[in-house]
């Protein structure tokens, strides 16, 4: 799986990972830099050192759709903690993908 | 990755589904290279009409297929077109077909900014491309509009999928559910699939379903219009285009006998046409199972293959009744020729009936088929509907050459003409039509039988009393008596009383030759003692006249003599005394 998802930056180690996430995106298009771009920061914000990013480009790897029944993209979907939960556009709208990872905006713990 | 279209292509070229009967209804199948729209109710046959296709294409068109779905998954599916017979397991490791279950679920999905399908797209093009494939099916596509909140988006992306569909030159299905009221499909697929819509129609009458299909619009192609029940059998979907049917089954000239002699004679001494289907109808008790059975029994003892439909009797009943008039059907179903189904109309829908029927034709393969009685399949059915589904069957039967018999119980009044008439509707449908009737006079029932009708061969306009003994079946000549027909003990006696006067008449006749000849030979006597006397007579004339000559010569000798001796001395008196 891995070979597929590009490194980003401030991912945690192994141990730490408590959200992993993989992003699905088709090309190089608006959206999907719109969407690249609104992931990093939001978890750099929300969860720095405790989440783990696949970027996976579906125009590259095709078979990779069917797996986790993308449809739209750009998709982010969490695969853990489970259940698996899917966000589905460019991400634009962060008190929403915080909803729908289910994550509590942690803006205290950055005082 | 993305190939052009192909500008070349003809504006009618047609991708054949394979599917009986819808073939003929769409003048050659699918618009190729171009999607169709498939919609009806829940359990209408949708998802059946779609896999055929693709499995069709797949195995006997050499055209793969994609089968996209949204609401069953892979496993589901498989499992539920085993019964139509299709291996999808095999298929798809054959890399003929690839099945893709798109699953979405509405509460997993949060929805934050711009997206399109264009996973989706990837997603179905990498499917096309992993076995080649020509044709597509989307079942049921509709479901993303439960999935997906934002219906611009995927309004917008629904006809970018359908254009990108023509683009890569698939000939695709997509399954729409029927929407309320006068709207095709719920979310207005039509809309964006305008090249063909099929409509699929599920109906119940007198507790009884029928499914049917109608061609609602097929662009650039003329159709059939009108709307041909289906059947969803054990090899698939069937589709029933009776007006569209053409009649262009080969016929043979070859006759097959009855199996009663007498029958034979009555239909130009040959029998009937191999081929051809034969109807006896008559009211209760008329005969019509025997008739049948012996049909029967005389294919086996050929060395046919026979099947035997019985709605009214179990099988065993079938043999113990057969065998009471000289009919044994039992060593023939040991052998393995003859086959009886005996089962119950009411069990079963009409089509279901038929469905049944073409399964076991097809897999037994026999050259005769009976069917005890039609009138049961027809029961309760308005005639519109019946006709139709019998001619396909008879249509089919006569397609593969199998003779036909069917018996058809007329309604039980005693008006021979009313009842009869009641089978107009199927008769026109047979080649030969027997019909049995019951002649009731002088206190009992007698069986008798015509040929009303015989397509393509001289036959008889009598009537035959039918006679059913533990011998067998036989027809024997009536007796017209006044302006009756005589039957039964009423013929018997009129036989005795024929015979009767035959031995009298002919005694007579002998009395009077015997009189004859005594007078004749007493009349030669009579000749022969006239010719006798005659002869007497005739001898005494001859004597006489004799005599006399010879006196008168005498006479002359002596005159002559006494003329000499007076011309000497005397007068020759003398001469005369000497002499005396």
């Amino acid at each position: 799986m891995s070979s597929h998802a590009s490194a980003v930056t401030h991912q945690a180690t192994d141990s730490a990972v408590r959200f992993q996430l993989r992003l699905y995106v088709a090309g190089e298009t608006a959206k999907s830099l719109a969407a690249t771009a609104n992931l990093q920061r939001i978890c750099e914000t929300h969860m720095a050192g405790q989440y783990s990013i696949e970027i996976i480009d579906l125009r590259k790897n095709p078979r990779l759709a069917a797996g986790d029944q993308i449809l739209a993209v750009p998709t982010l979907v969490r695969r853990l903690p489970e259940p698996i939960r899917k966000i589905i556009g460019d991400l634009s709208n962060e008190e929403r993908v915080l909803i729908g990872l289910d994550i509590q905006p942690i803006r205290i713990q950055r005082l | 990755m993305r190939k052009k279209p192909n500008e070349t292509l003809p504006s009618l070229a047609k991708a054949p589904t394979g599917i009986e009967g819808l073939d003929e209804i769409t003048g050659g199948g699918l618009p190729s290279g171009r999607p169709t729209l498939i919609c009806g109710n829940a359990g209408c046959g949708k998802t059946m009409l779609a896999m055929e296709f693709l499995v069709r294409g797949a195995t006997q068109f050499g055209e793969p297929g994609v089968f996209m779905m949204f609401e069953e998954d892979a496993a589901e599916l498989t499992a539920n077109v085993r019964s139509l017979g299709f291996d999808l397991d095999e298929l798809v490791a054959q890399k003929k077909i690839v099945l893709d279950f798109v699953r979405i679920e509405r509460s997993e999905i949060e929805e934050t900014g711009e997206y399109d399908l264009e996973g989706l797209f990837i997603r179905l093009g990498y499917a096309i491309d992993s076995i080649g494939a020509k044709r597509v099916v989307l079942d049921t596509v509709e479901a993303l509009f439960a999935g997906l909140p934002n219906h611009a988006v995927l309004r917008a992306e629904l006809r970018r999928l359908f254009r990108w569909l023509k683009d890569r030159g698939m000939t695709a299905i997509i399954t729409g559910e029927k929407g309320d009221g006068n709207a095709i499909t719920r979310y207005g697929l039509e809309e964006y699939v305008a090249d063909c819509v099929i409509i699929l129609d599920q109906r119940i009458q007198e507790q009884i379903s029928t499914r049917r299909l109608r061609v609602l619009k097929y662009r650039g192609t003329a159709h059939g219009m009108n709307e041909y029940p289906f059947l969803i059998g054990a090899h698939g979907f069937s589709v029933l285009p009776i007006t569209s049917l053409q009649l262009d089954h080969e016929v043979s000239t070859q006759r097959i006998h009855t199996g009663i002699a007498r029958l034979d004679d009555m239909l130009g001494g040959e029998g009937v046409f191999r081929g051809s289907s034969v109807l006896v109808s008559g009211s209760p008790g008329t005969g019509k199972s025997s008739v049948a059975a012996k049909f029967v029994e005389v294919a086996c003892q050929r060395g046919e293959r026979a099947l035997f439909f019985a709605y009214e009797e179990s099988t065993a009943q079938i043999v113990r009744n057969m065998r009471s008039i000289g009919i044994d059907l039992e060593p023939w179903v040991k052998k393995g020729l003859l086959e009886i189904h005996a089962s119950r109309r009411t069990l079963l829908g009409l089509e279901q009936h038929l469905v049944m029927m073409h399964d076991l034709v097809r897999s037994f393969r026999p050259r005769v088929v009976a069917v005890d009685p039609i009138s049961n399949l027809t029961m309760m059915r308005d005639d519109v509907e019946v006709k139709p589904t019998l001619m396909r069957l008879i249509d089919f039967l006569k397609k593969e050459q199998i003779t036909a018999i069917f018996t058809s119980l007329t309604g039980g009044g005693d008006d021979p003409s009313a009842s009869e008439d009641s089978q107009l509707g199927v008769s026109t449908l047979m080649d030969t039509w027997l019909l049995l009737r019951n002649v009731e006079f002088t206190g009992e029932r007698n069986r008798t039988i015509f040929v009303r009708k015989s397509r393509g061969m001289a036959h008889s306009n009598q009537i035959r009393e039918f006679v059913l003994s533990d011998k067998g079946i036989d027809l024997v000549d009536v007796y017209l008596g006044g302006d009756r027909v005589l039957t039964g003990s009423a013929r018997i006696a009129r036989e005795a009383q024929e015979r009767a006067t035959a031995t009298l008449r002919e005694q007579d006749h002998e009395r009077k030759l015997r009189q004859l000849e005594s007078k004749r030979k007493a009349i030669e006597a009579q000749i022969a003692a006239l010719q006798a006397e005659a002869e007497a007579e005739t001898e005494e004339v001859h004597f006489v006249i004799a005599q006399e000559t010879l006196q008168e010569k005498a006479t002359h000798l002596n005159a002559d003599a006494m003329a000499q001796q007076r011309g000497g001395m005397s007068n020759g008196h003398d001469g005369m005394k000497e002499k005396r």
